[in-house]
């Protein structure tokens, strides 16, 4: 089995790693929600209060995260159901969630030999802002900046090893 | 032909998407009957008769490939065609549903055509 350090080796470090990951969001947002994620160099993250996450682990071990805010949310999930954004109410946790499952599914299945050998666990989803997330890890993240629907999202890949 | 499809993905807001997918893949569906996980859609089966099973393979409780395995073992899914709709998108993950029973897998994220093109074809009895 490679060790993360192989595969990230493998790829020349995980620099490679952030067009794997814009691609994979951009496909979950053009296939699933059927809208342009467009990349952006920045964004007011105070801003963004809804955080899913996602968990790896086997040779790639960490966490996947997509933020955006209560709005953005509302939208992805009104598109993704094809309803009213007026229509949309408590389904919102679990369609940010599916959209993060699917964005760490797509990109570990991007990388050659990782499919088959990172599981992700389900989804969890925090609202507000208020908080901060301690890793015990100092590995890098790769972190994109998107924009959906002029609003901004924020998708990171904390890697613990 | 009008169709009972079982659905069965812990995502409420999954489920709801494929059923959609189905009516626009142009499959005409009489009942949808939906589940969390691999052992409340036994329990659907065991009061209702299906014609197809779309099922995710990472699930609480009883994963999707668990469930298929003992699909066997349950009179109203005898000959019910199971169709896997998953983002686990490896080969060893596609053979392992196939050889546990799967007649059909789409990798999520996926489009209403892709379900079309994966799904007529198993309710026709091609695949």
């Amino acid at each position: 089995m490679k060790s993360v350090s192989k595969l990230l080796a493998a790829d020349g470090g995980h620099e490679n790693w952030i067009p794997l990951l814009d691609t994979a969001a951009k496909e979950v947002f053009q296939l699933m929600l059927s809208c342009r994620l467009t990349t952006s160099a920045t964004s007011d993250e105070t801003k963004l209060n809804v955080t899913a996450m996602v968990g790896l682990a086997g040779q790639l071990c960490g966490v996947l995260s997509v933020r955006c805010n209560q709005k953005a949310a509302a939208l992805m999930t009104s598109k993704m159901l094809g309803v009213a954004r007026d229509r949309v109410g408590s389904e919102v946790a679990d369609a940010l969630g599916e959209v993060c499952n699917m964005v760490a599914g797509n990109f570990k299945n991007k990388i050659p030999g990782l499919a088959e050998g990172c599981m992700l666990s389900p989804p969890t989803v925090i609202t507000g802002s208020d908080y901060d997330l301690h890793s015990m890890s100092h590995s890098p993240a790769v972190e994109i900046r998107m924009l959906f629907e002029s609003m901004p999202i924020v998708i990171s890949l904390d890697i613990h090893g | 032909m009008s169709i009972r499809a079982l659905i069965v993905d812990d995502s409420s807001v999954m489920r709801k998407i494929v059923e959609r997918s189905l009516r626009q893949a142009g499959i005409d569906l009489s009942d949808v009957f939906q589940a969390g996980n691999g052992a409340e859609a036994l329990g659907v089966l065991r009061d209702s008769k299906v014609d197809l099973i779309l099922c995710d393979i990472n699930m609480p409780v009883m994963d999707g490939l668990e469930f298929i395995k003992q699909l066997p073992g349950v009179e109203n899914a005898n000959g019910v065609p199971v169709v896997m709709i998953t983002t686990e998108g490896s080969e060893s993950h596609v053979v392992q549903a196939l050889s546990c029973g799967a007649r059909g897998y789409i990798r999520k994220p996926f489009t209403p055509e892709q379900v079309k093109e994966h799904v007529v074809p198993v309710l026709a009895g091609k695949s």
